[in-house]
């Protein structure tokens, strides 16, 4: 079925679909429209979900960490400062393995004080240990929402997992989208996974939150870090299944026209798809160029995207948030590490664009394009980091 | 085929709702569609603009529309306080909230040789509805100067969306409003 919603709006439908268990919410500013919309849904009893208001975004995903813990399929969302204030909880839900899916419209920190498009919430979580999935469009985001759960609670998996969309720009626009049924979306979750040790199963007692010092911490981070090389498998099997749900496919990534691109953009989010109607345009006249766009951004997707980039001659990285203090934006130093020891490596350059909402139009990627195509000719890119559309 | 539509008003007048609505409207015709508020200070009155994309293929791009091919200024005031027709295609539709008469805009916007319109949307909103809320009967001059969609494709999409929120009177003034403007909309 087609529908016409805002995005905050679909993905609060989509969470009605899933129903989850127990969610646990702040649910004002800087959250979005996503946990007020669902709370209707139960207030309305569409949903038998476990409402939890509480009185902050940490106290929230203590509550969702707590219920997850004992086998609960739980969701929550939040934003900008929202995610930040979260920051502490979110590395021990990672660390504890609990498969908390959290909606986030990516939008910028503070200060000063804006609510508008910014990567700089979910860059901020890149460190946490939580899975990342970014979409593109209304579509992409409402399809992440649902396979975020499946991958989440898989066996395989049971991290934590981030569905980002890009604040204003995708999250308050209304596009043409296809929904499932509930009762689809229901059966292709099916139940939560139980998990190995529950928090309230009394017959079998465990311990959670223990205290690992110099003897033993190393040893459980080492299994984590190690945990992270199931996860790509799990995302690929579960889109396959939702793409003979729904005919839609998804990948890790997204490669557009890199067969013979000499210049390539990589982007996440909605400048995705700008960037891919620009590398039209600019084929028109000639120019091989082409689109990466990062589906799976944690666990990150090294030889994925050495793969992908393995042709390309320039390859500029744009990135919506910055390091501030460091060497460029974050998704940059990424790309660029997944890179470091490849024998006839791309030029390597990055553009900080689209802080705080400001628009990044055809015209900017055109210009981002150019930047590549300059520093082929010139042997490097000077500088590494260029800000785009800003006022100098 | 793509077709961009700017709208320019202020906080209150139900810009969003309308930009929304036509998308609606032509996603109900088969085409794929885009809309979203600029979102400024959130304040009554405050000029806010809002975009409608609608579309033959799937819409890729993500930003606010710079060379619309229609401008919709829901509130006149606004024409002088900023460039509503910025970008406007040559070629584009300039319609304007105004009693005054398109030719009074031929003279104030020589340099602009598309179509111009105009409609008394504020007065039919006070005749039809009892407040001054432009939103609906100016969407009916829209469909009527532009044919983005028919009367027959708008109605059903006001009636479904606003019996969601809105007394039976309420929807029957705007359904009537709608019809009005659609009727008195002057085109040059």
């Amino acid at each position: 079925m087609k529908v016409a919603l805002e995005t905050n709006q679909l993905i609060a439908l989509a969470m009605k679909q899933i129903e989850p268990h127990v969610v646990a919410a702040y649910p004002i500013t800087p959250s979005t429209e996503v946990v007020q919309e669902f709370s209707q849904y139960v207030a309305n009893g569409d949903v038998k979900t476990e409402f939890v208001p509480v009185e902050s975004e940490h106290s929230a995903m203590s509550a969702c960490l707590a219920a997850s813990l004992s086998g609960a399929r739980v969701m929550t969302a939040t934003a900008s400062q929202g995610l930040a204030f979260m920051w502490e909880m979110l590395h021990i839900a990672a660390a504890s393995r609990a498969p908390i899916v959290t909606i986030v419209a990516n939008r910028a920190l503070s200060a000063p004080i804006n609510i508008h498009g910014d990567h700089a919430d979910a860059m901020g979580a890149r460190d946490t240990g939580w899975l990342q999935l970014w979409a593109e469009t209304a579509q992409e985001a409402y399809d992440n929402t649902i396979q975020a759960i499946k991958i989440a609670e898989d066996p395989r998996v049971r991290f934590p997992m981030l569905v980002n969309y890009d604040g204003f720009t995708t999250s308050h626009a209304v596009e043409t989208v296809e929904i499932l049924e509930d009762e689809q979306v229901r059966s292709f979750l099916g139940a939560a996974p139980k998990p190995k040790y529950s928090l309230l199963d009394t017959e079998n007692p465990a311990s959670f939150g223990v205290l690992a010092l110099q003897d033993y911490y190393m040893e459980f981070r080492r299994a984590q870090a190690e945990a992270y090389k199931n996860v790509k498998d799990v995302v690929l099997e579960v889109a396959e299944d939702y793409a003979k749900l729904t005919g839609r496919k998804y990948g890790i990534l997204e490669e557009y026209r890199l067969d013979d691109a000499d210049v390539v953009l990589v982007a996440m989010n909605s400048a995705a798809g700008t960037a891919k109607e620009t590398v039209d345009y600019l084929r028109k006249q000639g120019k091989k160029v082409g689109v990466l766009k990062i589906r799976l951004f944690r666990p990150f997707p090294v030889e994925e995207i050495r793969c992908a980039l393995g042709n390309a001659k320039s390859v500029v990285v744009m990135d919506r948030a910055y390091t501030y203090g460091g060497p460029s934006g974050p998704l940059f130093e990424e790309i660029a590490t997944a890179l470091v020891n490849e024998t006839n490596k791309p030029l390597l350059g990055n553009v900080i664009a689209g802080l705080g909402g400001r628009d990044i139009t055809m015209e900017d990627i055109e210009h981002v394009f150019d930047l590549g195509f300059k520093a082929l000719e010139k042997g490097n890119f000077e500088p590494l980091v260029s800000w785009v559309g800003v006022r100098e | 085929m793509l077709l961009e539509i700017r709208w320019h008003g202020r906080a209150g007048q139900g810009v969003k709702t309308a930009a929304y609505l036509l998308a609606e409207a032509a996603m109900d015709t088969g085409k794929y569609i885009q809309a979203f508020p600029e979102y400024g200070a959130e304040r009554s009155g405050a000029p806010i603009a809002a975009f409608t994309r609608i579309g033959d293929e799937p819409i890729r791009i993500h930003y606010g529309i710079r060379t619309p091919d229609v401008v919709v200024v829901v509130d006149e005031s606004l024409i002088g306080a900023m460039d509503v027709t910025s970008g406007l295609k040559e070629n584009g539709i300039l319609l304007v909230n105004s009693n005054q008469s398109p030719e009074i805009y031929r003279q104030k916007l020589p340099s602009f040789h598309g179509k111009i319109a105009t409609v008394d949307a504020t007065q039919i909103a006070l005749d039809c509805i009892g407040r001054p809320i432009p939103n609906i009967p100016i969407m009916g001059a829209l469909i009527k100067a532009s044919g983005i969609v028919s009367l027959e494709d708008l109605e059903p999409r006001l009636r479904h969306k606003f019996s969601a929120k809105f007394s039976e009177q309420v929807v029957e003034g705007n359904v009537k409003a709608l019809k009005r403007g659609y009727e008195e909309v002057k085109i040059l």
